[in-house]
């Protein structure tokens, strides 16, 4: 028996990540993403080579999608595993991701979902975890605004569509095992960390991370959509070590930097905002509306309680402002740290955070503003930028990485001018803040998980093509593992464990279940205490017996386990007698 | 497997009991604390210390309790229960008395099904030897350690009156006392022949309660978890209370279902998961919910043909919606009742009391009442006192995980998921920890609405509440659910001139429904409780063995015979067959480990194993004849001498067969063995060809 691995998006290239799995007959679509550099057929993944006519609904037994919601930053990674079980195969499927690489790349994981579902119709069943169902639609509704109104393309998708399309979704809790059919069956494991601001790691730790398990008659499958092996290793390792996996599907963007220390950055961010609020100016953070700013809301009003700052922070995000609604009810989803000085103390609840209105924008004195969008692309950050930009005593705080092509990226240059468009043009005097990015797990990350869960199989989607074939190599050479990185489209057939069931005999199991210990005089050095000593046999033969069991099979093809005496027992009379 | 009922339970608070022996684990089954049995003790307030002096007040028994019908059963002419017959001392807690027959060190698992079923937990915890593993859902955990908290700090107070006692036995316990006890009120706590001491506990402590709490391992809906490798433990919600589920338990020799009290109207929490209960090999029922409720047996019959149709078997999707649109509304209709009784004793210048009893039940009535409220333009403060209620309402607000759909909306609308955040946040409600808030008294002259514990009416608020507006007619007490006749509970607070509404919110599967839902699950073997067999009949080509259990007896399920293994098949095909064609079997000879792995045996195969040892391992039924042997090793190029062995019974060797070369090996040839020793594994199969062609060519 075989595991089919068709790679619909992310084969050899970051972005769009799809990948349908056929174990048995069940075809199961992990992630349903889209392309964000490409607007044309191309943005999509392709949806025919899973059904040439069209019959999603019997090609497909359910939709996953993992990778919960993410963020358009560079330091958020979420951990979680998603094991399949199907038959007796087992895969894994993991992920580590970096936010900071392509931006809008929660829309890899779930941007054609919608599409898929409304206008391919596909009307299966959809998995996705609760911080995921809640906050997918502000994520989908905020693209499909993007896309319509900024960039002025036809609209794929509308409201309504997003709409129907998350009544499809059954929400899971971690470890839940949820029976998708008869055969099929699926679970989310919460799974390891994620790190580089360890502060904020306790905090976000979880929201929407989860390890999804599945399972179809015996065969089991992981698939862990992002992972951390670095100094921490949890791993939610007593979850999936007693896994025996047949397939890895694993993500390999990976950077090569060198881990540096997140409390330096943290400080260096807020001593830089402090200097600017005290010296009087305003300090504009461009940033989307849900998980970073969150987190850096969480770490600036513990600042300003501790350094008793007084300055004002405003919010300006209607997204935020909703979102953060979630994040009070999905606390359980959060690190224990939180969830402990719950409920004397919700960490989303700010207390130094005030409501955004307009006036704020004039009204003299030091503030704090969190503007969307982020890389200051238009909105409120860059009418917040052009009256402010020209006054030396501004800070401008980009917590992420900007694209080429936006203000954000310009300004990264520190230009004396920016050039909107012809007619509009910015003196910039303020002070420019980086966030620096820094990708800290590299291929060791892969190995150690690789090395871990020594699965037989090793597929790597989602990376760079020079980066993949040389973690291939590495992968092949150290341990010995068939690995594989098919391109998009391409199909990667793997075989899978299958297990014969048998029937014990009641002496044998006695024998296994209540080991004897006597030991015999006995000089083998072969010897071992734990075998299944029979005392009518002299010493040596005590070691050729040990885990030795007879395999019958019987006329009617039955296999049944005996022990070594039933076994003469049976043979009756054919036995060999002096 | 044997399955010992301990106790069938006393309503929604008290859930049954029970100890299951699964292939030698020893399984307990909720360990609750009966908080009714708390009646027979007087409750303390300042106006109680000179309570035992006072005149008797004889006041017309009616009059007590209202529009309350049927009084109290009194058989003897003996003492009349009043307020004076309680019992002034500091209670005792009666936990399920047939437990204590078990030695607590020889339970290994401990599953809690419900909020209610942790109560009596730190009593077993703090016993010594006690090494069991618990385990329970999360929120009943939280639920429970909530409840257990609320407990400690009520009878905190009765221990600051009562003062430190000199003995351990109290005196109240000795037998001339007990004896002077009301005999309704006796046979109360101490059951109907008074067997039931031995079951009473003085309360556990704070710390025990911190320290059984740290025990439990706590689990998600259909979360599996593994005990010892033997034993896969799921939980799956009953639709009763949050947290509250059925278990099944999955064991090499079977799964067994647990199904507690369930509910199909869950309009508040996660429905009932029936669907994960289908086709057990062995179902327990132990809703024992039914009996309470008086329901036409007549009816029945009908409405369980209908419903066979309704249940639906979804083929996938968490859970079947199955609703009774007419059994909601009603429920709705006693809640809208209770709120207009609420409003119109408002208008009237009353105050309202509202023990809590069922959580669900209390935050839909919290909702409605408010609901009323604002909507008959009045301004009434709604006062929540207990010592957990902030943590309470915090806690109950984070998870959506475990509540219905449509609370599940209102997390996807961005809503939150009980009206209370919202009307904490405009100051409609207030939470206080006690009654000796400021706050609360300075502000209780106007008519109020008081949610407070204990519903039992002998601990916390509601004592110092009743005792100071017990004489108010206009005021309302709403007692909810309760199992003791309320004149009894309302004792203490005789004579009463305040109205009292009494309602029995009971989630059960009721009876009617019982048959059609055992017959979708579709166990191979079923345990029902003797009690329901007059009500429920089981033909028999539905159900194929029925077995009824009682309280305190032993039942003996047979369980599936045999073992199975798991053997990986892959290296399977490797197998070296023997054909034995008179016996029509094949024979194959491996080495492999047993292992148990999540209820399931499995047999790895372990092929390195050979090949370092040097040994070669086959099978065959003849003896080999030692002359055709050796002129076939010399047939093999095969140099082989012979040294005989002496028998003896030690030995079961009858020669040794060295061959020098090509290769050295040893061959020991016994009465039921032959043995090959060489230093390769190449050689070993060549000598071993040599050695079954001979086998083979007899």
């Amino acid at each position: 028996m075989a595991i089919e691995t068709l790679v619909l998006g992310a084969g050899q290239e970051v972005g769009k990540s799809c990948v349908v799995v056929n174990i048995n007959g069940k075809r199961i679509m992990f992630d349903c993403g889209m392309h964000m550099g490409v607007s044309d057929h191309r943005r999509y993944p392709n949806f025919s080579l899973i059904s040439p006519t069209g019959d999603f609904d019997t090609a497909l037994s359910c939709i996953i999608i993992t990778h919960l919601y993410c963020i358009n930053t560079l330091f958020l990674r979420f951990h979680y595993f998603l094991i399949i079980k199907i038959s007796h195969s087992l895969i894994l499927y993991s992920y580590i991701f970096f936010f900071g690489i392509i931006c809008d790349s929660h829309l890899d994981h779930l941007g054609a979902l919608v599409y898929f579902t409304e206008v391919c119709g596909f009307h299966g069943p959809i998995y996705m975890t609760y911080p995921t169902k809640a906050l997918a639609p502000l994520m989908l509704e905020d693209y499909r605004k993007v896309l319509v109104e900024r960039r002025g393309e036809e609209e794929q998708f509308n409201s309504d569509h997003i709409a129907e399309c998350m009544k499809k979704v059954i929400a899971v809790d971690l470890r839940q095992t949820i029976q998708v059919d008869k055969d099929l069956q699926i679970r989310a494991y919460y799974a390891g960390h994620f790190t580089l601001f360890e502060y904020l790691t306790l905090i976000l730790k979880v929201l929407g991370a989860a390890m999804f398990h599945a399972k179809v008659g015996d065969s089991e499958m992981v698939y862990t959509g992002d992972y951390n092996m670095t100094p921490d290793r949890h791993l939610g390792a007593a979850q999936i070590d007693r896994l025996r996996l047949d397939l890895l599907i694993t993500e390999s963007t990976y950077g090569t930097t060198i881990r540096d220390s997140k409390y330096a950055r943290e400080r260096e961010f807020l001593d830089a905002v402090h200097k600017c609020v005290s010296a009087g100016g305003k300090v504009l953070i461009p940033t989307f509306g849900l998980g970073r700013a969150q987190e850096l809301c969480i770490l600036m009003d513990d600042y300003w309680e501790r350094m008793n700052l007084k300055v004002p922070i405003y919010f300006s995000a209607g997204l935020t402002k909703q979102a953060n609604v979630y994040y009070k009810m999905l606390i359980n989803w959060t690190s224990q740290k939180i969830k402990d000085s719950y409920p004397t103390n919700n960490a989303f609840d700010f207390k130094n955070v005030c409501k955004y209105e307009r006036s704020v924008l004039d009204t003299p004195g030091p503030c704090v503003l969190f503007a969307s969008p982020g890389m200051i692309s238009g909105g409120l950050s860059l009418e917040v930028f052009k009256r402010w930009a020209p006054f030396e005593n501004t800070l401008v705080a980009l917590p992420g990485y900007c694209l080429p092509g936006t203000v954000g990226h310009v300004l990264m240059s520190k230009p004396p001018k920016i050039e909107l468009d012809p007619n509009t043009k910015i003196d910039v005097r303020c002070q420019v803040h980086q966030l620096a990015f820094s990708p800290h797990t590299d291929s060791k990350g892969i190995m150690d998980l690789i090395k871990f869960l020594s699965p037989k199989h090793v597929i790597l989607v989602h990376g760079e093509k020079p980066k993949m074939v040389s973690l291939k190599e590495k992968i092949h050479s150290e341990m010995g593992i068939p690995c594989y990185h098919p391109a998009n489209n391409e199909t990667v057939s793997v075989p899978s464990t299958v297990y014969v069931k048998a029937q014990a005999s009641d002496a044998f199991m006695e024998r296994c279940l209540k080991p004897n210990f006597k030991l015999h005089k006995c000089s083998s050095q072969e010897l071992s205490i734990k075998t299944l000593t029979d005392k009518n046999i002299v010493p040596e033969l005590q070691v050729i017996n040990e885990k030795a069991v007879f395999i019958v099979e019987d006329k009617s093809k039955k296999l049944k386990v005996v022990h070594n005496d039933e076994v003469l027992v049976m043979l009756g009379e054919k036995k060999t007698e002096d | 497997m044997e399955f010992t009922c301990l106790s069938k339970g006393r309503g929604s608070h008290f859930p049954p009991c029970h100890i299951l022996n699964l292939g030698g684990i020893k399984i307990l089954l909720d360990c609750p604390l009966d908080l009714s049995a708390l009646t027979p003790f007087s409750p303390v307030t300042t106006a109680f210390y000179a309570l035992p002096s006072l005149e008797e007040d004889k006041v017309d028994a009616n009059n007590d309790v209202g529009s309350m019908a049927v009084p109290a059963k009194r058989q003897k002419i003996e003492n009349q229960p009043d307020n004076k017959t309680l019992i002034f001392a500091e209670p005792w807690y009666k936990t399920v008395m047939n437990l204590h027959l078990w030695n607590p060190s020889f339970i290994d698992v401990v599953l809690i099904s419900s909020p209610m079923g942790i109560l009596g937990l730190p009593f077993l915890t703090q016993m010594k030897g006690f090494s069991a593993k618990i385990y329970a859902t999360e929120v009943s955990a939280r639920l429970g350690e909530l409840v257990m908290r609320d407990l400690v700090s009520m009878h905190k107070e009765l221990k600051q009156f009562y003062g430190p006692t000199e003995t351990d036995f109290p005196v109240w316990l000795r037998q001339e006392e007990v004896e002077k006890i009301p005999s309704v009120l006796r046979e109360i706590i101490l059951g109907k022949d008074g067997t039931e001491l031995g079951g009473l506990r003085p309360l556990y402590s704070e710390a025990d309660v911190n320290d059984c709490v740290l025990k439990i391992q706590k689990l998600k809906y259909a979360e599996e978890v593994c005990y010892n490798g033997i034993l896969v433990i799921k939980a799956f919600s009953s639709g009763v209370e949050m947290g509250s589920c059925n278990w099944i338990l999955d064991s090499p020799k079977g799964d067994v279902g647990y199904l507690s009290n369930s509910s199909f109207i869950s309009s508040q929490v996660a429905a009932f998961d029936y669907q994960s209960l289908q086709g057990t090999d062995t179902l327990i029922y132990s809703d024992f919910s039914s009996l309470n409720s008086t329901e036409d047996v007549k009816d029945e019959e009908n409405e369980s043909v209908q419903l066979a149709d309704k249940l639906p078997m979804s083929s996938h999707g968490l859970v079947g919606l199955y609703h009774n649109a007419k059994e909601d509304s009603e429920e709705m209709e006693k809640l809208a009742f209770i709120c207009s009784c609420a409003i119109e004793s408002i208008k009237g210048g009353g105050s309202v009391f509202i023990p809590i009893n069922q959580f669900g039940i209390f935050l839909q009535l919290l909702e409605e009442v408010s609901k009323a409220i604002d909507a008959s333009a009045m301004k009434v403060p709604i006062y929540i006192i207990s010592s957990v209620a902030e943590d309470l309402l915090a806690y109950l607000n984070i998870v959506p995980e475990w509540l219905s759909r449509q609370r599940q909306e209102r997390l996807f609308d961005g809503e939150p998921l009980f009206d209370h955040v919202k009307l904490l946040d405009d100051k409609k409600i207030h939470v206080l920890p006690n009654i000796h808030s400021e706050k609360f008294w300075m502000h209780s002259r106007e008519p109020c609405i008081v949610f407070c514990s204990h519903w039992s009416l002998r601990l916390g608020p509601v004592v110092h509440l009743l005792q100071r507006w017990h004489k108010d007619p206009k005021s309302l007490l709403i007692l909810e659910g309760g199992v003791n006749p309320p004149q009894l509970a309302l004792l203490p607070f005789k004579p009463m001139a305040m109205k009292v509404l009494q309602c029995h919110f009971q989630p059960g599967i009721g009876l009617r429904r019982v048959r059609s839902l055992l017959e979708t699950l579709q166990p191979k073997t079923l345990l029902f409780p003797e009690e329901f067999r007059p009500h429920i009949s089981f033909p028999s080509e539905k159900f194929r063995s029925v077995l009824y259990y009682s309280e305190g007896k032993t039942s003996k399920v047979s369980c599936k015979d045999g073992f199975e293994l798991k053997i990986p098949a892959t290296p399977a095909s490797n197998f070296y067959w023997n054909a034995f064609k008179e016996q029509e079997i094949n024979l194959a000879r491996v080495n492999g480990e047993l292992i148990i792995e999540n209820a399931r045996y499995h047999l790895l195969l372990d092929n390195t194993e050979k090949n370092s040892n040097g040994r070669t391992n086959s099978v065959s039924f003849r003896k080999p004849e030692l002359e055709k042997l050796l002129a076939t090793f010399s047939n093999f190029g095969i140099n082989a001498s012979v040294e005989h062995q002496k028998m003896n019974s030690e030995s079961q060797i009858q020669c040794l067969i060295h061959t020098a070369d090509p290769y050295k090996a040893v061959i020991e040839i016994g009465t039921s063995s032959v043995v090959i020793t060489t230093a390769g594994e190449n050689v070993a199969s060549h000598l071993y060809k040599a050695l079954d062609s001979v086998l083979k060519g007899n």
